[in-house]
């Protein structure tokens, strides 16, 4: 099996590692990065849980490998909330809402909806649902995701 | 329409400080970790030395192994190790179900032998890395001696016992198969006589977090579990009776886990591999179930079918009812039983004279069942189906049929035609609030008008009751510890031996604690997770922790609070009832001046202890213990409206109202969230999720895009009406975790048949109810196959009933199949009235497992007296009759209940059988031999 050297941003650091071809971008940011907020849910691209953020697009870690990473910039849960520990207001959202139980599912649905209500970006509400119909929670029901959309895009609180 | 924000009726429980935290919609404390990625689920966890494993599988449903070559798989740079059955041997291991009873057929981590479904796990490969050990696991070669699998309970009718030793595929039954003297007399005459069907599909609980361990054994003494899990008190539990090594030296966390929903109630046999190799192999070993393997080889659930007739009288009362349930239990279930609970909660909520069933678990080569939110929710899906389907003959409305029908509170105390009190349910007054809140008149006339565009409508409602809280009654389910403590900082602490799996009672226990204390929520921080940081729980189970934990902490918040005030008043020279707590302030009424954060009293009850009362122990924690009543009923009534698309049968969820009595709601936000994510599992039950099996037993479902999870897209906006009428339990509280699962599934049901009823009626609820399946109704011809598939299925049920000797007790008095095959043909009943003085192995089966007990008979003339003795005691009985081989005595037992057991036995020489009728269960087979003879 073929090794690369790769070197990419990871949360505003930098990062580099070897890695062999076959390694997926989420398997390379749990075990070598130790990014253990991206969840691994089912490895073929249909839960979301795996989702992060990649020169400003979400994408799902499994269905990508390290090595088409090198030289990109990516962003996972661990990098959203400020220094200080302030929430990102996408975080806050889903702790205001209710829209997590288990939370395994969650630092996807947080990345989804940080990628898209990013640098200012004003999606509607039925986008960012229409968007979560990628993402699988099998605790909540999706009620307090929905209530975090409405939040992202009115400005309500919960 | 929501009343969730109504502060909680506090009957009984005089308010201590002016805060109140149970009631409130407050943010969870788990939150904060979780959303920024530092959550800990067990495959986050990495110990210095850590090796990983993958299991290679059986591909075949049923067979013998000739070999495995592991040669090449050895021979792969990275693999440490690969051990088979015989290696893990050297590790002793006794699997026992979820009720701690060891299993009736051998189960081994690792298949010895022969392999029974497709997935069973054949070797374990230990490597650097997972891929490393999948490299390995795909090279790793078996050859087998395939036989036909059993794959559906038709054929484990009809077909050859799947496990070596027994007689037959049952792998528990009980009950009466057809309804006999009062009860057929009921049926027979009841003016409408009403029967439902439901096929019930097989369900993976697919928590978003597969199953994962990480086991190290450190030195020969210690062995630490990191697992995914619904309680580490209860793995530590079972590992410790399953290995037989003293509980002390097993530490087990799980700090974060990710849903379980009834399937992490045990380590299977892929936990037990890992950990008979990490106590062999010496170093951490970390298993992750990858998704693949958790559709296809994790245990699953459901899968049952069910018959279930109502005779009811003119006006709709019921008169007689009788049930037959059959679950397919798979192999290796967790619990091999009959599922007994759905006949105990059939009808408890309803004014149902008289109950009949036979209930039966059978073995097949598919993956084991497991437990599923509310595993006994059939007993609501049939039943409230069949009152929807009924009251559509009979011409009333299905509202009224309830209200005929319900057990209100007026009409408590009483008790179920099965024997259990009834005294405090409100299904009838959840219902009466339901109505109350949805325009039905309304909602026909619109139904009316739809029909003229041919756009079809339904409506579905509804109702249950659940037993929640369960503690006492059998061996896991427990009381709940609160150890609470005021640190000498002033800072809250309590250790629970409760856990969450996304229920979130790190913030629900604190909220109890701190309105029972009078601190700030943000003050407390509870610590579960780990066994030995708590007492015993058994965990998430049953809808319980609520109910029992919430108990616990109110409990021992309440005497930690007496004690703050016992000791402000000595130092304050003032009465313990003039001393209140407020917002972690202590106050002395009359006295501001007087007033004291609570950490300064904290920092005297720990270093001054000469400034304590006579008598008082220093420091300022307490712990309790919170045995509540047997069980605790939660109550519900639920409508749901649908629309059908009648040219492509697609089901588009309009709104959905729950009317839920949980009795002090602690978090409205937690409760509703309990409730939302069980009806969402309700709507993927009934439209979506489906595990079938092919043929030869291959699963079929592999990936998430074979098994169809409810999106957002597929599940609506839920409504809540909160009825809030406090439990009998401390703090009032009822249980809810797994009621959405359960009255989800009738009501969207229901629902889609008001909508359907124009083109007739769903004749067999077959589940999922995929758009093919309802445009069968439309259509009116068999466009989904399920009709030609069910007619082969009703073949073959029938081919097995002529094949093989009927179940009943006419069968069951017959001698052992052995006997029937002895040389010299069948044998006259005086060759075989042999004596029965002396004593027997007798097995019963129970509904939880089965029995072992030695019986001691002796014999004057006719009458048959003696005991029955098992390790919970014995039993004396006298006035039994015997003659022709035949014994009938009877045996009053007053645990769990007062129930009269009567034995009716066959002797056959050495062998005895036959069955026991044990009250509102119904009857269990008995088997046996004479003592000494093996």
């Amino acid at each position: 099996m073929s090794e690369h050297a790769i070197q990419l941003t990871i949360n505003g650091r930098r990062h580099t590692g070897r890695v062999e071809a076959r390694t997926s971008l989420g398997d390379f940011l749990r075990a070598d990065a130790g990014y253990t907020g991206v969840h691994i849910g089912c490895e073929h691209g249909v839960c979301g849980a795996c989702t992060v953020v990649v020169d400003g697009r979400a994408v799902r870690s499994c269905l990508m490998l390290a090595v088409q990473a090198d030289g990109a910039e990516v962003t996972t849960v661990e990098g959203l909330a400020d220094p200080e520990g302030t929430l990102h207001p996408v975080q806050q959202a889903m702790r205001d809402a209710h829209g997590l139980q288990c939370g395994f599912c969650t630092p996807g649905v947080v990345m989804t909806f940080a990628a898209l209500t990013a640098e200012g970006a004003k999606p509607t509400e039925e986008q960012l649902i229409a968007a979560m119909s990628g993402h699988i929670c099998r605790c909540t029901g999706y009620q307090g995701i929905r209530k975090a959309a409405r939040i992202l895009t009115s400005g309500d609180t919960a | 329409m929501s009343e969730a924000d109504a502060p909680a009726r506090r009957e009984g429980a005089p308010g201590i400080g002016a805060a109140r935290w149970i009631g409130k919609r407050v943010p969870r404390k788990e939150d904060a970790r979780l959303l920024t990625g530092r959550g800990q689920y067990t495959d986050d966890v990495m110990l210095p030395g850590t090796l990983h494993v993958a299991f290679a599988r059986s591909q075949i449903a049923r067979g013998n192994i000739v070999s495995i070559d592991t040669g090449a798989a050895l021979d792969v740079p990275g693999v440490h190790s690969i051990m088979l059955a015989k290696d893990l041997a050297r590790q002793p291991i006794t699997m026992m179900s979820f009720f701690f009873t060891p299993s009736e057929v051998p189960i081994t981590p690792l298949a010895d032998t022969y392999v029974q479904y497709v997935g069973d796990p054949l070797a374990l490969v230990i490597a650097e890395t997972r891929a490393i050990a999948e490299d390995a696991a795909a090279l790793i070669a078996v050859e087998y001696e395939e036989l036909e699998p059993v794959v559906t309970v038709a054929q484990a009718m009809g077909g050859p016992p799947i496990h070596p030793g027994t007689d037959s595929n049952v792998s528990a039954e009980i009950g009466d198969e057809e309804p006999e003297g009062e009860l057929l007399d009921a049926l027979n005459a009841a003016a409408h006589r009403v029967r439902q069907t439901v096929v019930h599909q097989r369900i993976s609980q697919a928590p978003m977090e597969n199953r994962a361990i990480l086991a190290t054994r450190e030195g020969p003494e210690e062995l630490t579990l990191y697992i995914t899990c619904q309680s580490p008190h209860n793995i530590a539990r079972w590992v410790s009776l399953a290995l037989g090594l003293p509980e002390a030296a097993i530490r087990v966390i799980a700090k974060d886990v990710g849903g379980s929903f009834g399937l992490k109630n045990t380590p299977w046999k892929e936990e037990c591999a890992v950990i008979c190799a990490a106590m062999l192999f010496g170093r951490p070993l970390k298993w992750t179930e990858d998704r693949y393997e958790a559709l296809t080889a994790s245990a699953q659930a459901r899968e049952a079918e069910m018959r279930l007739e109502v005779g009811f009288d003119a006006d709709g009362r019921m008169q007689a009812s009788h049930g037959i349930y059959d679950c397919n239990n798979g192999a290796y279930p967790q619990g091999a039983d009959n599922n007994i609970a759905v006949h105990m909660f059939m009808w408890p909520a309803y004014k149902m004279p008289t109950y009949g069933f036979v209930s039966r678990g059978w073995y097949t080569n598919t993956n084991g069942l497991a437990a599923y939110r509310g595993p006994w929710a059939m007993e609501s899906l049939i039943r409230e189906t069949l009152l929807d389907k009924a009251a559509r003959k009979i011409g009333i409305d299905p509202v009224e049929i309830r209200r005929g029908n319900l057990v209100y509170l007026s009409d408590q105390p009483t008790t179920s035609c099965m024997g259990i009190p009834v005294d405090d349910i409100t299904p009838g007054e959840c219902l009466e609030k339901l109505v109350a809140n949805f325009d039905i008149p309304a909602f026909r006339r619109e139904q009316a008008n739809a029909r003229r565009e041919g756009r079809y409508l339904g409506l579905g409602i509804a109702t249950y009751i659940e037993p929640t809280g369960s503690a006492g009654s059998m061996a896991p389910m427990t009381g709940e510890l609160a150890q609470v403590r005021i640190e000498p900082t002033g800072k809250v602490t309590a250790a629970m031996s409760t856990h969450s799996q996304g229920h979130g009672t790190a913030t629900t226990m604190a909220q109890c604690i701190a309105d029972r204390l009078g601190v700030r929520y943000e003050d407390v921080t509870v610590y579960e997770g780990d066994n030995t940081r708590g007492g015993f729980g058994p965990g998430a189970a049953g809808s319980r922790q609520g109910v029992i934990g919430g108990g616990a902490a109110i409990r021992a918040s309440e005497m930690l609070a007496d004690k703050v005030k016992t000791l402000a008043a000595h130092l304050y020279n003032a009465s313990p009832e003039s001393v209140s707590i407020e917002e972690g302030i202590v106050h002395i009424a009359g006295a501001p001046e007087m007033s004291r954060p609570i950490g300064e009293l904290a920092n005297i009850a720990y270093g001054e202890p000469h400034r304590l009362p006579p008598g008082f122990e220093a420091g300022l924690e307490v712990q309790f213990r919170y045995q509540p009543p047997p069980m605790t009923m939660t109550s519900a009534a639920h409508a749901c409206v649908v629309e059908v698309d009648a040219d492509t049968g697609f089901v588009k969820i309009l709104r959905w109202i729950a009317s839920e009595d949980c009795g002090t709601v602690i978090n409205p936000a937690v409760v509703e969230g309990q409730v939302a994510g069980g009806l969402a599992q309700a709507i993927g039950m009934v439209l979506l999720e489906d595990m079938p099996y092919d043929a030869r037993g291959n699963p079929m479902a592999a990936t998430f895009k074979d098994y169809l999870l409810p999106a957002i897209t597929d599940v609506p906006i839920f409504e809540y009406i909160h009825a809030n009428t406090p439990s009998k339990t401390i703090g009032g509280m009822r249980g809810v975790g797994e009621g959405g699962a359960i009255i989800g599934p009738p009501t969207l049901v229901n629902a889609i048949a008001d909508a359907l009823s124009p083109f007739g009626e769903i004749e067999e609820l077959v589940l999922p109810l995929t758009p093919a399946r309802i445009l069968d109704v439309i259509e009116q011809r068999d466009v989904s196959g399920t009709a030609r598939l069910r007619a082969g299925v009703r073949e073959m049920e029938e081919a097995a009933a002529t094949a093989i000797p009927q179940a009943g007790p006419a069968n069951a008095m017959a001698p052992p199949a052995a006997s029937l095959v002895l040389p010299g043909g069948t044998k006259t009943a005086a060759a075989t009235a042999a004596a029965i003085d002396g004593d027997w192995n007798l097995v019963l089966k129970m509904p939880m497992g089965p029995q072992a007990m030695v019986a001691h008979f002796q014999t004057d003339g006719g009458v048959l007296s003696g005991y029955l003795s098992a390790s919970e005691g014995r039993q004396e009985f006298a006035g039994g009759s015997w003659g022709e081989g035949c014994a009938r005595f009877e045996v009053k037992v007053e645990q769990p209940m007062k129930i009269t057991l009567k034995y009716d036995l066959q002797v056959d020489e050495d062998a005895i059988s036959g069955r026991c009728k044990m009250g509102m269960f119904g009857s269990a087979k008995v088997t046996g031999e004479r003592a000494g003879r093996r």
